[in-house]
């Protein structure tokens, strides 16, 4: 197959993904809606009737794996139209680490029950696949002597699935503290109710900390070894290696915080907050305006 | 005698407030904050132009700034002092767990608690051996404190070990980090192809010490630049591989090497590695004077100024009477643009032009002041021509004339030796596998007791499942149902 090809199949897979997860949004939106009912006559309290939306649910995660193996897919011809790993750019970053959240979506979508938290997901995912394909778009390329090198492959994609779950901790954190709102001005609205409990989202978040910083800090080590093989020196403190950095003493602090200190509910999910907020700032700032070695990719 | 006393159980109570899992959190989060300046202020290290220009840029909140060290945030007093009391803060607090956890690990476990039926996972089944059960906890690795009618069983210290080898790991990094500052240094040399670059402090365009390291103590290496090829992207233009080859002698008079350096191919001798770090032209000239005298002959390097190196440089020949300057610049394959004017289309030379102002005078090079050699202080000089030069074209400038005669490449070497970061490098792998040990270790417990029937009941430390199933597997083994 030829690159150009390659490159126009895989523009078209990812066309194709947004549609998909857009199908998945309004489906889950749908789930949502219909399940408020309007109160019977004699019950003072809206409430929530599944029975009929389950099926609507489902098809919106079946809609979610679909887009993420097109997603996938979209991935896989990008790297086969640059023969290399596709990350050399942000726009690579954008698609493959939109991937990763996906893949940790689908994953957390039994064991922890967050189906409800499918159309904010879609959400996210359309927003960072729109953003990639109309702003960060570039036409496949060869890399730049710096980034060619083996460390690519293992620092750039633990960095990329490391954002995924990062972005998913946020998620859970900010979903916790609005639930928490609501529950101490009362009880929770209606399209809430199935959503879990507020112990079980702490622990969510936690556990995905607790997940991604090994991950993380394997990422970064991967990164010092690199500079070292193309800088000269393996830690420099250019921006993106002090936000590396604060993401990843925000998170050691996280850990501390619940398991040695106990903190838990809104102090943690707070803190949580932060660490996927550093995280989102060094991919987002650096990337775009920011300046020193790591500005290098074209954005 | 008191006051002794009372001091040292004030040293006592500051110790355990420092020691404290709180302050340890506190300092963590202070730790993230204090990096934060350094990503928003210029950074004397690595770009000391632009800490110049903030200067320039706020006059009056620069020197503030500068006062409480944000130009230099990492080596700053504040920064240290967090991450130092942090550092003894975990030294404090884990040393004394490694201890306690090294006695516990030939330490039997915990004695059998009165009442099981209080605890998780309790099950209570038809009366068996012990023996059968201590068989069995001990084929799967736990360790056993048999007393006559219980088993207490644990298993997992390995969780606890990997959490303390990652905490002392980071110890490590930190030393390794410090030997690189104190010992190692690091240099810059421009070099053109056909250069030769001796490794000792006067060759060096700039060269940085850790304060314990001796001028001598550099490896005493040779390096002649032999040929440097670039290639780039005909469609986008960027660069796709750099080869720099080089002809080494280590020592300096021994047989020679080839050998190639690229971009994320240093070359190393020992804890010295020398990186291809920027590259650009130097286009070569011949000045003469009035009488035909040649006063300046060869390569200059220019600075390469966006992607397809249009360079600006200077050319001084102080030799003359007045002395002359050339303020120019340098494209490699130029092209015209009615508002841009000249300027390159391409990083290779296919149509090189040398653009240039010539500046009569004073080029105050004897000032003492240290000056760029990409540019002239033209205070005290003034303009007599501009001109724009083929290749072997050549102009008269009245004072006597230039040709522009051909190009060079030139590579700038980054020499850097860090004898630290191997330690760093080991404490990194160390600390990580200590954090998969933990991560991927579950700590827990189980009882066996004899009541009116034989009760089983576990604990498990930090909330990781798995044990449940440990215990059915258990209660099918002793109630006979393999
Ligand atoms: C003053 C310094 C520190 C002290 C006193 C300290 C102490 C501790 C203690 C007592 C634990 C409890 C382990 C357990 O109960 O299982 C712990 C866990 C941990 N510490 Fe530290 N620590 C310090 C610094 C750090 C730093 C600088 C990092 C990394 C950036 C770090 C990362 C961790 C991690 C990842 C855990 C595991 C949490 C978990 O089990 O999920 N610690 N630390």
């Amino acid at each position: 197959m030829s690159d150009r090809s390659a490159a126009l199949l895989s523009n078209n897979f990812i066309y194709v993904a947004i549609v998909i997860y857009a199908l998945a949004f309004l489906a889950h939106a749908v789930e949502v809606a219909w399940s408020v009912k309007t109160p019977a006559v004699q019950v003072k309290k809206t409430k929530l009737d599944f029975a009929k939306t389950e099926r609507l649910g489902r098809l919106g995660s079946a809609f979610m794996v679909i887009g993420t193996l097109l997603l996938l897919a979209g991935v896989i011809f990008r790297g086969i139209s640059t023969d290399r790993v596709p990350w050399g750019n942000m726009y690579e970053f954008s698609i493959t680490g939109t991937f990763a959240f996906s893949v940790a979506y689908l994953y957390a979508l039994k064991k922890y029950q967050i189906r409800w938290l499918g159309s904010p997901s879609a959400i996210a995912i359309l927003l960072s696949l729109g953003t990639a394909v109309t702003l960060l778009y570039r036409p496949s390329a060869p890399l730049i002597p710096a980034l060619k090198s083996p460390w690519l492959i293992t620092h750039v994609s633990t960095a990329i699935i490391s954002g995924g779950v990062f972005l998913l901790a946020n998620f859970v954190a900010a979903t916790y503290l609005i639930i928490d709102r609501y529950e101490q001005k009362g009880a929770r609205p209606v399209w809430m109710q199935k959503f879990p409990t507020l112990e079980s989202l702490d622990n969510f978040s936690y556990r995905l900390i607790a997940l991604v910083f090994p991950l993380w800090t394997f990422s970064v080590i991967a990164g010092a070894i690199w500079a070292e093989a193309a800088w000269g020196r393996y830690w420099g403190w250019d921006p993106k290696e002090t936000w590396a950095f604060i993401t990843w003493v925000a998170s050691a602090a996280y850990l501390h915080a619940r398991v040695t200190v106990g903190w838990r509910g809104r102090k943690a999910a707070w803190l949580c907050l932060l660490v996927g907020s550093s995280f989102l700032f060094s991919y987002v700032y650096i990337n775009v305006w920011g300046t020193g070695k790591h500005s290098y990719s074209g954005l | 005698m008191t006051t002794l006393l009372d001091s040292r159980s004030f040293l006592r109570w500051c110790w355990r407030q420092l020691t404290s899992m709180r302050t340890a959190l506190i300092l963590l989060l202070l730790l993230g904050i204090a990096a934060i300046p350094g990503s928003i202020f210029p950074q004397r290290t690595q770009n000391p132009l632009q800490v110049k220009q903030y200067f320039i840029d706020n006059p009056s909140l620069a020197p503030w700034l500068d006062r409480f060290s944000f130009f230099e945030v990492y080596s700053s007093p504040w920064f240290s002092a967090v991450y130092l009391l942090l550092f003894i803060s975990l030294i404090g607090c884990v040393l004394p767990r490694s201890i306690e956890h090294a006695k516990a690990i030939g330490a039997k476990p915990p004695l059998t608690p009165k009442y099981l039926d209080r605890l998780d996972h309790f099950t209570e089944i038809k009366k068996i051996d012990l023996d059968l059960a201590e068989k069995y906890l001990k084929s799967k690795g736990f360790r056993i404190r048999r007393e006559t009618n219980s088993i207490s069983a644990e298993k997992g210290y390995a969780r606890e070990s990997g959490n303390l080898l990652f905490h002392l790991s980071l110890v490590l990094v930190l030393i390794g980090v410090g030997i690189g500052s104190l010992l190692g240094s690091r240099g810059d040399a421009i070099l053109n192809v056909g250069d030769r670059f001796i490794n000792t402090p006067t060759s060096y365009d700039i060269l940085g010490f850790g304060k314990f390291q001796a001028e001598d103590s550099l490896s005493p290496f040779s390096i002649t630049v032999k040929d440097f090829q670039a290639q780039y992207d005909s469609v986008t233009n960027s660069p796709i591989d750099y080869t720099l080859t080089v002809s080494t002698a280590n020592p300096v008079g021994s047989a020679e090497d080839i050998k190639i350096i690229k971009v994320n191919q240093p070359l190393a001798y020992g804890n010295t590695k020398i990186y291809l770090q920027a590259n650009g032209y130097s286009p070569s000239v011949i000045i003469k004077d009035k009488q035909g005298k040649v006063v300046f002959e060869g390569p200059t390097p220019f600075l390469p100024q966006d992607s397809n190196l249009s360079s600006i440089g200077a050319i001084k020949v102080p030799d003359m009477d007045p002395q002359i300057g050339f303020v120019g610049s340098f494209l490699p394959t130029a092209d015209r643009d009615p508002v841009r004017g000249g300027f390159s289309s391409y990083p290779e030379v296919l149509d090189p032009r040398l653009l240039f102002s010539i500046w009569k005078g004073d080029l105050g090079l004897d000032s003492g002041v240290p000056q760029s050699v990409y540019r002239i202080d033209t205070s005290k000089m003034e303009r007599i021509g501009l001109k724009a030069l083929a290749l072997n074209e050549s102009f008269d400038f009245g004072e006597g004339s230039i040709t522009f005669t051909g190009w060079n490449s030139w590579v700038n070497l980054q020499i850097v030796s860090d004898p630290g970061k191997i330690y760093s490098l080991v404490g990194a792998i160390l600390a990580i596998s200590g954090l998969l040990i933990s991560l991927f270790t579950r700590q827990r417990r189980i009882w066996v007791k004899q009541g009116r029937g034989t009760q089983i009941a576990g604990l498990s430390k930090n909330e990781i499942p798995g044990l449940d199933d440990e215990i059915r597997d258990l209660v099918k083994e002793l109630a006979g149902e393999r």
